[in-house]
């Protein structure tokens, strides 16, 4: 423990780098990934027939290896390997796939008969998809988000290996050192931002969709 | 890229020379199937006796959580250096842990998918604990268990890759020596090779399931018959229940 804390104390700005580059490169990706997913997943309920090709694609593309993703990206865009740019794009990438089913399934999990009521009473679609339809789906896919956010804190470290990657620097310098304290307090501050991430979730979720647990308690 | 590119020269795919395609191809695999196989044989059964009896569902239920969080490349370090070396060892475990999570999750979540009154009728019929649970709940439970395998494979297979920056082999072996050399046709053919066996080996557990789990729940060959519907057509599809998880590389 005492190494640890030698460590943190002579290495503070460098780790607390590390973790502000980890946490952009997470955050960055995930909120552009979702606000892309949402009108990828509404097209695959509005247009039935898209659903089944929007699933295999995003399946396609989540069972690529990030690491082959983010080497390969400089040549389909033009950046330096060494780019953050690369990071972003990739796990925005993996964002889209796994949340553009989420936001389908999510719409189509809305009760048909509370939609019909919302057209009956005057609601056109664009209003009745933010007021009534998204609102409803929204626990399902906020449940995407948890998991899109914490496996893209997760996938970060992992842009080290091409020198780009938040904490997972402080693996790569440990490894090349042989020396466990930074890669110890990389684990731990990677697994701590996951659940810090998930927790914010979870508390949205909570701020957004109070009528859930007015249902629970009831 | 100048020249032939590294995928299609041939002489990068000589079985004679270490360090070709089909021998990074081959230990790949090799990491991949034995990480798998000790993950199942640990995930599996905790995975049958917490879905069977209900208890502890609380572990089945976060392992997926903490599987997902948890950094596959700081596990690899630290392990390395924690054993200084020791081969293959280190990456076995650090996969294993990736393994683990979502086969307990997906054997739990499958198990608690099935039609309680399935159960209720199988111990009506007489069958024992034991015919109840292999008889009933695990093959109504495959699907699920099933796409909790096929995640933990792709997750395998990507990951594998770390191996190669702890000094093994694998196709990592080309991303990470195209980075030390500056050879970029090397490392896109390591990232072409390994996205094309993870959507392979995708496709054959696909084939495999389509095999392996009854007729009666994918409601295939019942397209002719017209029968009661099964639980396809019907529109429930049990395996949504597990989101789907990536790996850490």
């Amino acid at each position: 423990m005492n190494e640890i804390w030698t460590y943190l104390q002579q290495n503070q700005s460098a780790v607390l780098d590390a973790l502000g580059q980890h946490v952009v490169l997470a955050v960055l990706p995930l909120l552009i990934g979702v606000v892309l997913a949402l009108p990828v997943g509404y097209l695959g309920v509005r247009f039935g027939w898209l659903y089944h090709p929007i699933l295999n694609v995003s399946g396609l593309i989540y069972s690529i290896p990030s690491l082959a993703v983010f080497v390969a990206l400089p040549y389909v865009l033009g950046t330096k390997i060494l780019s953050p740019v690369n990071i972003v794009v990739a796990l925005a990438l993996y964002t889209v796939a796994l949340m553009a089913r989420t936001v389908a399934d999510g719409l189509r999990s809305v009760d048909p008969t509370l939609t019909e009521a919302a057209t009956a009473m005057g609601y056109r679609r664009t209003r009745r998809l933010w007021e009534v339809e998204l609102p409803l789906a929204a626990p399902v896919i906020l449940a995407g988000v948890r998991v899109a956010a914490v496996s893209n804190i997760s996938l970060v470290s992992v842009g080290a290996l091409l020198g780009v990657g938040g904490l997972g620097a402080l693996f790569t310098r440990g490894f090349q050192l042989f020396y466990t304290a930074p890669i110890i307090v990389g684990i731990v501050l990677s697994i701590a931002l996951a659940a810090v991430a998930d927790l914010l979730i979870v508390w949205l979720q909570r701020a957004v969709t109070p009528w859930t647990r007015a249902v629970k308690e009831a | 890229m100048d020249g032939t590119p590294y995928l299609l020269d041939g002489a990068n795919w000589d079985w004679a020379a270490p360090g070709s395609i089909p021998h990074l191809l081959l230990a790949h695999l090799g990491y991949t199937a034995l990480s798998v196989l000790v993950g199942f044989l640990v995930a599996f059964p905790i995975g049958l006796l917490i879905g069977h009896t209900g208890r502890g569902s609380f572990l089945a239920i976060n392992a997926g959580n903490v599987g997902r969080s948890l950094p596959t490349l700081g596990l690899l370090s630290l392990l390395v250096v924690y054993l200084s070396g020791r081969g293959i060892l280190p990456v076995i475990i650090a996969l294993v842990v990736l393994v683990v999570p979502p086969i307990l999750t997906s054997t739990y979540a499958g198990l608690r998918s099935v039609d309680p009154s399935a159960v209720d009728a199988a111990r009506g019929m007489g069958m024992s604990p034991a015919q109840v649970l292999f008889r009933v709940e695990l093959p109504m439970a495959l699907p699920v268990v099933f796409g909790g395998l096929r995640a933990a494979v792709l997750q395998v297979v990507a990951t594998a890759t770390v191996a190669a920056y702890v000094g093994l082999s694998g196709l990592g072996r080309l991303l990470v020596d195209g980075l030390a050399l500056n050879d970029y046709g090397r490392m896109v053919a390591g990232a072409v090779v390994v996205a094309v066996l993870a959507v392979g080996l995708d496709l054959l557990l696909g084939l495999v399931q389509r095999y392996v789990v009854s007729p009666g729940l994918t409601g295939r060959g019942l397209s002719r018959a017209r029968g009661p519907r099964s639980v396809a057509e019907s529109g429930a599809h049990p395996e949504r229940e597990l989101a789907p998880s990536k790996g850490t590389s």
